[in-house]
């Protein structure tokens, strides 16, 4: 017979972002337990609240099935007195035992019969461990020094096999069938069974399915807003997390002044977003509007306190904010290039001061407009600004901003204020030439900076972030068409810097593996004739398939000659017939499209390898076919080493 | 519960001293001693020897009380209605932490005449730590309608040592909560008892004290304290350990730290000395908890 299973950790609350990996690990850690002790079932559900990890399965055999295990006794050649004690030892009789063949000799063995535990015994052996093998970023320990570590501290678990109670006890909690509810619309003892466990949580206030809360967010916002004209600006991240951080989640509409519609946007969505938690509102035009969602987690707010609350809160947050913008004003961001002296970049790097000095020296360098120059000089000086030091998210937008307010040309201000893009895969490249230079600049001397006081990443450990910086620069030369002649590397920058480049190609723009280091062998300093010649090759794709072959025959014929040009090509030397159709085609050729040439010489290559012994008797011919050979395979291996090229075994 | 308290369910919010008095009893009634602040100047409760130094070693320990803390580079002179120099924290200990230490917090809210079913609790995670006391914890800030009210740490380690028993630590922003509850829009206007408001009671010190400590704070007379009473306490720490000397010793490090606070706020530290001036207050304070533990050990 097979029965139902329900795991819940009652805890205390769980940090929002945490929960979604440590449910999924587990499911894996609860699955590798079904397959470790051969116990049939499937996991049919996970799911989560801050305050609860749940686990459910179904059709779990009631016991493990039996299985049998040989065990090695005694060598033979120890005698049946050394089997006679074996035999006792397995609790059976002499004639019940075997013989094994080992590379060390034969032995007495013993197939012994394990008959399968019951599947509650098993569960309640494990389960402890199991829980505690669960992943989390930083732990706690809450009983005492040495007693068990957890994210946040275990206060109930539910453990049912079927209608019985899974017995194990862990952090002095035992299992049992009680559940906890919401901390305020519900009970907080609640007996359960598995029939009725998600329905019990929901009458008392828990809603247990994240989709479920994300729906109820959903809807409660639609609903909040429907026939106003407006609209929450969508905020995936902030979504999960307000999903995450409810048991009973209730969007409210909230109001504010329209009078700090005067600030900032980015200023206003960063204060809402980060530091309440809110939907920002916008109009249909995209307009922010004077509004904003807040989540509940609870039910309702019949008096308006929490409207109310929220609304007060934010207006003192949105006052600080002008407050730092007003102040912030007192003084030009020129005016604070002197304080970047004293704000470092990294220890070993000095200053803000110093990395602008840098930056503007290598914007100039790449032949930067006076805007950009000018952006270059201002890009740091807000981080000295009081809203930066408050809301650190806003670096570089805030120095746009204020650029713009203080004067300087439109263009000045925008590059400061693209500086850090593009910021992620997906997000874009500053849109103008002045923030191209900058971004550029300023990511570039990033990595040459850290990679000479030997700051490199390794593994997944990147605190500087420099692979996103080498991602940014690649994005900006290649899609915002600078013109980037890789200025001198060290070996380890060179070669981290490849391997963006061929990372770009492959994973963002698609370019097959093999076309990707095929062109790349045949240079990569030149990033948009890198791309251009990419093109080139993926549009010759199926053609050159077969002629790649050829080219790999010709570079191995090269190398294991161990060749170099030491005469140039001859013309006497051509013998007629296949060599000189293919001489004749190579010269005729030339200077034409490499795509209508490969078309072309393909059949003549191999013709050539079909009927000319490359290796002739006469030292002067076979000289003058592998020069034949090599000019062939330099000429064409100007766009790409086609040797790279992964053909399909077709033939 | 006294009798000549404002009942709790009445719409009249209580005034800023009401409300200490309403948690003071609350936490009494749960076993907690009720303390008076620490006399000398301190950053935050947490710094108070009774929670500093209590919470070190095996010994069960519940303590509640206000701890004015200042923080001289928060002063405004008196301006700003959310930013004070010197704000209070009502503080408590449980150690150990009870299992239901979160039903105990709630249960004070309500004590302070809130009503949680009209209001909206969140628990965000906000890890607490703090160099210049080798302490770190974990826990939550408590979120009311969106405002932080309390910090909630369950503390780990405290002095760089591992703490046998762990204690819950609660601290109540005391002009924030009451601010809110008593619905007005700058601390200054906060009811402090009845017929006088904060204004009345605590403006002078913003005011004055923002002055010395932006203005008027002795740089080089600020080091030469700083200096003085390192040597003090580094004094007391290595010659003296065996005299039981551990609380004065502390004393000493808790002025180092204040100059350290008052020499920031007068823009003396550098970001490349900042680093080296907390190690200093670090290595004071990991060695008067090294000298506690060592002398509850002895007893």
């Amino acid at each position: 017979m097979s029965l139902p299973f329900l795991l819940e950790i009652g805890t205390e609350e769980i940090p929002d972002w945490m929960i979604p990996p440590a449910i999924n690990h587990l499911r894996d850690l609860f699955q590798d337990l079904l397959d470790r002790t051969k116990v049939a079932g499937t996991i049919s559900a996970v799911d989560a609240t801050p305050r609860r990890l749940v686990l459910q399965a179904e059709g779990l055999a009631e016991r493990q099935s039996d299985s049998e295990e040989l065990l090695l006794g005694p060598p033979k050649s120890a005698g049946s007195g050394a089997a006679a004690g074996f035999a006792k030892k397995m609790v059976t009789t002499p004639d019940q035992l075997g013989t094994e063949s080992t590379p060390r000799g034969e032995y007495f063995s013993f197939k012994k019969h394990l008959k399968g535990q019951d599947t509650i015994a098993i569960l309640a052996a494990d389960l402890p461990q199991l829980i505690l093998k669960i992943p989390w970023p930083k732990t706690m320990y809450w009983n005492g020094k040495g007693s068990e570590r957890f994210i946040r501290p275990i206060r109930w678990i539910v453990a049912l096999f079927g209608e019985s109670v899974v017995p194990f006890e862990l952090a002095g909690i035992h299992a049992s069938n009680i559940t906890q509810g919401h901390r305020l619309l519900g009970k907080s003892e609640i007996p359960v069974t598995i029939a009725n466990f998600e329905q019990q949580l929901q009458v008392n206030g828990v809603i247990l399915s994240a989709s479920k809360r994300r729906g109820k967010i959903l809807d409660g916002v639609a609903e909040l807003l429907k026939g106003k004209g407006l609209r929450i600006r969508p905020d995936a991240s902030l979504l999960e997390t307000l999903v995450y951080i409810t048991e009973f989640p209730t969007p409210i509409l909230g109001g504010f002044d329209s009078q700090f519609l005067e600030l900032p946007s980015e200023v206003l969505v960063t204060v809402m977003r980060h530091h309440q938690k809110y939907f920002s509102v916008e109009d249909e035009a995209g307009n922010l509007a004077p509004h904003f969602i807040a989540v509940m987690n609870t039910d309702a707010d019949p008096e308006g306190l929490v409207q109310d609350g929220n609304e007060r809160g934010l207006r003192a947050r949105f006052n600080d904010a002008r407050f730092f913008w007003q102040q912030d004003q007192k003084r030009k961001l020129e005016d604070r290039l002197e304080d970047l002296k004293t704000v470092t970049f990294q220890a070993k790097l000095g200053s803000y001061f110093e990395k602008t000095e840098r930056v503007v020296a290598l914007v100039k360098q790449l032949g930067g407009s006076p805007s950009a120059q000018r952006a270059a000089l201002l890009a740091k000086c807000d981080l000295t600004t009081d809203m930066v030091k408050e809301f650190t998210d806003l670096q570089g937008i805030v120095g746009g901003i204020y650029a713009q307010a203080q004067g300087e040309p439109d263009e000045v201000g925008q590059a400061i204020y693209c500086q850090y893009q593009p910021i992620s895969m997906d997000s874009d490249i500053p849109p103008r030439e002045a923030g191209r230079i900058v971004a550029l600049a300023d990511k570039w001397d990033t990595l040459t900076s850290c990679f000479e006081v030997g700051l490199i990443p390794t593994g997944s450990r990147d605190p500087f972030a420099l692979r996103r910086a080498a991602q940014g620069v690649v994005r900006i030369v290649i899609e915002g068409g600078i013109q980037f002649a890789w200025p001198k590397m060290s070996d380890a920058l060179r070669e981290f810097m490849r391997d963006r480049v061929e990372y770009y190609f492959r994973e963002v723009r698609g370019f097959a593996y093999d076309e990707v280091r095929a062109c790349m062998a045949a240079g990569w300093s030149d990033l948009s004739d890198l791309e251009s010649r990419l093109e080139r090759v993926r549009a010759m794709r199926p053609d050159i398939e077969p002629i790649a072959a050829s080219f790999k025959r010709i570079k191995n014929i090269l190398q294991q000659a161990g060749f170099t040009v030491t005469h140039a090509l001859k013309e006497s030397l051509i013998e007629d017939g296949p060599e000189r159709e293919l001489y004749d085609e190579f010269q005729h050729s030339f200077g034409q499209p490499l795509e209508s040439r490969i078309q072309r010489m393909r059949p003549k290559v191999d013709l050539f390898f079909d009927k000319v012994l490359v290796n002739a008797p006469d030292e002067a011919v076979r000289r003058n076919r592998l020069t034949l050979l090599h000019n062939l395979l330099t000429e064409f291996s100007e766009i790409a080493d086609f040797s790279e090229i992964v053909t399909q075994t077709r033939n | 519960m006294t009798s000549n308290q404002q009942p709790a369910t009445s719409n009249q919010p209580l005034s800023f001293q009401e409300t200490i008095f309403r948690l003071k009893q609350y936490w009494s009634d749960r076993g907690c001693i009720i303390q008076e602040p620490y006399d000398l100047e301190v950053g935050a409760g947490t710094m108070a020897p009774e929670t500093f130094l209590r919470v070190l070693g095996p010994k069960p320990y519940r303590v509640a009380y206000v701890q004015p803390s200042r923080r001289p580079a928060d002063g405004r002179y008196g301006e700003n209605p959310n930013r004070l120099y010197k704000h209070q924290q009502l503080q408590v200990i449980l150690k150990p932490s009870p299992a239901d230490v979160i039903d105990q917090y709630l249960g004070s809210l309500t004590a302070i005449g809130i009503d949680l079913r009209k209001h909206d609790i969140k628990f965000e995670e906000d890890n607490w730590e703090a160099p210049t006391l080798g302490a770190w914890g974990i826990g939550w800030q408590v979120m009311l309608d969106g405002l932080e009210i309390t910090q909630f740490t369950y503390f780990q380690q405290c002095g760089g040592i591992d703490l046998d028993l762990v204690p819950a630590e609660l601290t109540y922003g005391l002009e924030r909560i009451v601010k809110f509850l008593q619905n007005v829009e700058s601390v200054y206007d906060i009811e402090w008892a009845p017929g006088v408001r904060y204004h009345d009671v605590r403006f002078k010190d913003e005011q004055q004290f923002s002055v010395y400590n932006f203005e008027l704070a002795d740089v080089p007379t600020l080091w030469k304290l700083f200096d003085l009473h390192e040597q003090e306490c580094q004094r007391l720490l290595t010659t003296f350990a065996k005299r039981l000397c551990v609380l004065p010793a502390y004393d000493q490090a808790l002025k180092c730290s204040h100059l350290f606070n008052l020499l920031d706020s007068r823009g003396a530290i550098s970001v490349t000395e900042r680093v080296g001036v907390i190690g200093r207050v670090r290595k004071l304070a990991l060695g008067v908890a090294k000298m506690w533990m060592e002398q509850e050990a002895a007893e």
